[in-house]
C-alpha cells in the first residue's frame, strides 16, 4: 500500500519516491550490487529524516496525523487486536447508524463488548460512515451495548475517534443532547470495568458520550479536546485560519494531556505514525486494552465503582478561598 | 473616574453593575420593540407585559426571585478559576476572566443557592450568561457537584436554570471533562431517589445542553428559548439549506418530544413548587374544589 504523505512530510516523500524508483530498476534488469546499496543508504536516510521530522511535531501536525486518510479505525483495530468480533446493529428505536459500530468480541479469551466511532477509508465508504459523525441513534446504540455488557458482566471497551457529533437538522429533532447526555450519566455507574482509548480524533462531546471510563488510553498522535482547532479558531480569533495556533494553545495532544494528568496511558506509535504499520499499532493497543482490562476485572464491582466516581468528581482545575 | 464613583450615590452605582437589563428609565423589548418601564419590567420577572418575551435574566436575580425571599445561601463561592493550560488566543484567558469577573460581580458562570420554595428545603443553581457566554469550565462543574452533595446530604430536590453556550473552550479537556462531571454528579442524585428539574432558558447549547440540562426527571424549558446540541450557524454551514421556522427552539423540542413542558417564567415559581410536592410525595397546598351541594342532590 502507498503511504500518502502530509505536507510536512515531503521531504521523506520525495526520498521515499527515490527509493521507490531504485527498486524498480533493480527488479527490472537483474541484481545491481551498487543499487542495493544505494537503497540502503537512502532508506537510512529516509528513516533519519522521519525520526527527526517525528520527534518535533507541532500539535497541528500531529492533528493531521490523527485524521489521516490511512490511519487505522476502530473495525481496522478489531479485526487485528481482538479474536472474534461479532457486530450488533441499531438502537431498536429508529435505525442502525453506520458512524458508531459496536457489538461482542474477545480481548486474550476474555469477551467483552466493543463500541467504537467508524470513519470510512473511501469516497463512498465515508459517505455511509458519515465521516465518523454519528447522530442520536448511534449514541442510542452504544447505550443499548452498554446495557448488554452490563446485563452479563462483560467490560466495557470504547474506541474513539470522531470529529464531534453530527450537527444536522435530524439530530436535533431526535434529540442529539439528550442522547450524548444519557451515555454520560449512564457510563458514570454502568456496572462493569470501562477502558477508553483515543485512537484518532477525539472530537468533543460526541467523543465523551462514549468516554466515561475507568481508564483513558491515548494513541501517540491521537488528540482530543472540547471543539476542533479549526472550530476553536473561527470563534475565538474569529478566523479558522488560526487554527495552527488554536491547535498549541488547547493542549490537545497525547503527551500534553498525560503531563497534565488527564490521560492514564500513551500508547507509542511506529516510526511515522500508526498507519506505517497497522499491525503493530494494533498490537501495542490489544495489549494496553488487554492489560487494563484485567486489572479493573480483578477489582470487586463496587470498588470499581467508587473509584470511577472519585475519579469523574476530581475532574477540574480550580483554587478555593475561605467563604 | 475614580472620583466620580465615589461621589456617586450607591443605589445609582449598583445599578450599573446590574447587566441584565441596559441602562436607563426606559427600555425596548427586544422582540416586540415597545417601549417599556424599567421598573415595570424588572416587576414583571423581564418578561415583555406586551408581547410576553422572555428576556434574559442574571443568575442571582433569577434566584432571588425564584426562592423564597431570603432563604438563599451561596454555596461554593469559594471555588475561583484557574488557567491550566495558560490560554490565550486575541487575548490571555486571565485576563478575559478578570474582565467578566468584574463586569458581572461573579467569580464564575455558575451561583448555587441553597434555600426554600414555598417553605420546602431547596438547592437551586442558574448560570450567569453574562459571565463568557454562560460556559462550563471547572469552577462550574465543581459548584454543581457541590449542588448535588448538598441536595443529597439535605434530602432536597434540585432545581437548575441553564443559559449557556456550552462548555468553555480556553480550558479545553478540562472543560469537556465537566459534562462528565455534572452528569456523574446527576446519576448520584436520581440513585439517591431526589428529583433534579432541569429548566432550559435562552440559549442553552453545546455542552450544557449535551449534559446535565437535558438530564432533568423533568426537562423544562421558557417559551421560545434557544435549545440544542450544535448552534444554528454550525448546521446551517453542514446541511446547506435554510433551517426551518422556530428551529430549536423551546416550542420545536416540544413538538418533537425532547423536553417535557413549557413554563412561562412569571408561573415558574408556582408550577415547579406544586409539582416538587407531588415528586417529593409532600401534600398538596391547593384547596380540592368541593362539588357543588345542589350537584349531589336529585
Amino acid at each position: 500500500m502507498g503511504i500518502n504523505f502530509l505536507d510536512f512530510e515531503q521531504p521523506i516523500a520525495e526520498l521515499e519516491a527515490k527509493i521507490e524508483e531504485l527498486r524498480h530498476v533493480t527488479s527490472s534488469g537483474g541484481v545491481d550490487v551498487d543499487l542495493q546499496e544505494e537503497i540502503g543508504r537512502l532508506q537510512a536516510k529516509s528513516d533519519r529524516l522521519t525520526r527527526s521530522i517525528f520527534g518535533k511535531l507541532s500539535p497541528w501536525q500531529i492533528t493531521q496525523l490523527a485524521r489521516h486518510p490511512q490511519r487505522p479505525y476502530t473495525l481496522d483495530h478489531l479485526s487485528r487486536a481482538f479474536t472474534e468480533f461479532e457486530e450488533l446493529h441499531g438502537d431498536r428505536m429508529f435505525a442502525d447508524d453506520r458512524a458508531l459500530v459496536g457489538g461482542l468480541a474477545r480481548l486474550g479469551g476474555r469477551p467483552v463488548v466493543v463500541v467504537g466511532h467508524q470513519k470510512g477509508r473511501d469516497t463512498k465508504e465515508r459517505v455511509r460512515r458519515n465521516y465518523g459523525m454519528p447522530k442520536p441513534e448511534g449514541y442510542r446504540k452504544a447505550l443499548r451495548l452498554m446495557r448488554l455488557a452490563e446485563r452479563f458482566g462483560l467490560p466495557l471497551i470504547t474506541f474513539i475517534d470522531t470529529p464531534g457529533a453530527y450537527p444536522g437538522l435530524e439530530s436535533e429533532e431526535r434529540g442529539q443532547s439528550e442522547a450524548i447526555a444519557r451515555n454520560l450519566f449512564v457510563m458514570a455507574r454502568l456496572r462493569v470495568p470501562i477502558v477508553s482509548a483515543v485512537i484518532g480524533e477525539g472530537g468533543s462531546g460526541g467523543a465523551l458520550a462514549i468516554g466515561v471510563c475507568d481508564r483513558l488510553l491515548m494513541l501517540q498522535y491521537s488528540t482530543y479536546s472540547v471543539i476542533s482547532p479549526e472550530g476553536c479558531a473561527s470563534i475565538l480569533w474569529k478566523s479558522a485560519d488560526k487554527k495552527e495556533a488554536a491547535a498549541e494553545a488547547m493542549g490537545l495532544t497525547a503527551d500534553r494531556l498525560q503531563r497534565l494528568g488527564l490521560i492514564d496511558e500513551l500508547i507509542l506509535e511506529p516510526l511515522g505514525g500508526a498507519h506505517r504499520d497497522v499491525d503493530t499499532t494494533s498490537a501495542a493497543l490489544g495489549a494496553a486494552l488487554e492489560r487494563h482490562v484485567a486489572a479493573l476485572a480483578a477489582k470487586p464491582i463496587d470498588q470499581l465503582l467508587a473509584e470511577r466516581q472519585q475519579r469523574i468528581a476530581g475532574f477540574g482545575a480550580y483554587t478555593e478561598v475561605a467563604g | 473616574m475614580a472620583w466620580f464613583e465615589n461621589i456617586v450615590p450607591s443605589r445609582i452605582k449598583t445599578e450599573r453593575r446590574s447587566r441584565s437589563v441596559p441602562e436607563g428609565l426606559w427600555i425596548k423589548c427586544t422582540a416586540c420593540d415597545a417601549p417599556l418601564y424599567r421598573a415595570e419590567l424588572e416587576r414583571n420577572l423581564h418578561v415583555c407585559p406586551k408581547c410576553g418575551h422572555h428576556m434574559r435574566i442574571g443568575a442571582r436575580e433569577r434566584l432571588q426571585r425564584f426562592l423564597d425571599p431570603d432563604t438563599g445561601t451561596e454555596i461554593g463561592a469559594g471555588i475561583r478559576p484557574e488557567d491550566p493550560l495558560r490560554f490565550r488566543d486575541s487575548k490571555r484567558y486571565k485576563d478575559r476572566l478578570s474582565a467578566a469577573q468584574k463586569n458581572t460581580g461573579e467569580q464564575d458562570a455558575l451561583v448555587v443557592l441553597a434555600g426554600a420554595l414555598e417553605g420546602m428545603p431547596i438547592v437551586s443553581c442558574a448560570f450567569e450568561f453574562q459571565f463568557l457566554g454562560g460556559s462550563m469550565g471547572s469552577v462550574v462543574g465543581e459548584r454543581f457537584r457541590r449542588a448535588v452533595d448538598h441536595a443529597i446530604r439535605e434530602r432536597c430536590p434540585l432545581v437548575c436554570f441553564s443559559a449557556s453556550g456550552g462548555a468553555r473552550m480556553q480550558e479545553a479537556l478540562f472543560s469537556l471533562l465537566q459534562m462528565a462531571k455534572t452528569s456523574a454528579a446527576l446519576a448520584d442524585l436520581a440513585a439517591e431517589g431526589l428529583p433534579f428539574i432541569s429548566v432550559l432558558t435562552d440559549p442553552t447549547t453545546g455542552g450544557v445542553s449535551a449534559s446535565l440540562a437535558m438530564l432533568g426527571d423533568l426537562n423544562v424549558a421558557e417559551p421560545r428559548a434557544l435549545i440544542g446540541f450544535a448552534g444554528p450557524r454550525v448546521i446551517q454551514q453542514t446541511v446547506r439549506e435554510t433551517l426551518p421556522e422556530g428551529f430549536q427552539r423551546s416550542e420545536f423540542l416540544l413538538d418533537h418530544g425532547v423536553i417535557d413542558l413549557i413554563i412561562d417564567r412569571r408561573q415558574m415559581r408556582e408550577r415547579l413548587a406544586q409539582t416538587l410536592r407531588m415528586l417529593m410525595g409532600r401534600p398538596s397546598t391547593v384547596a380540592y374544589p368541593m362539588p357543588p351541594s345542589d350537584a349531589n342532590a336529585g
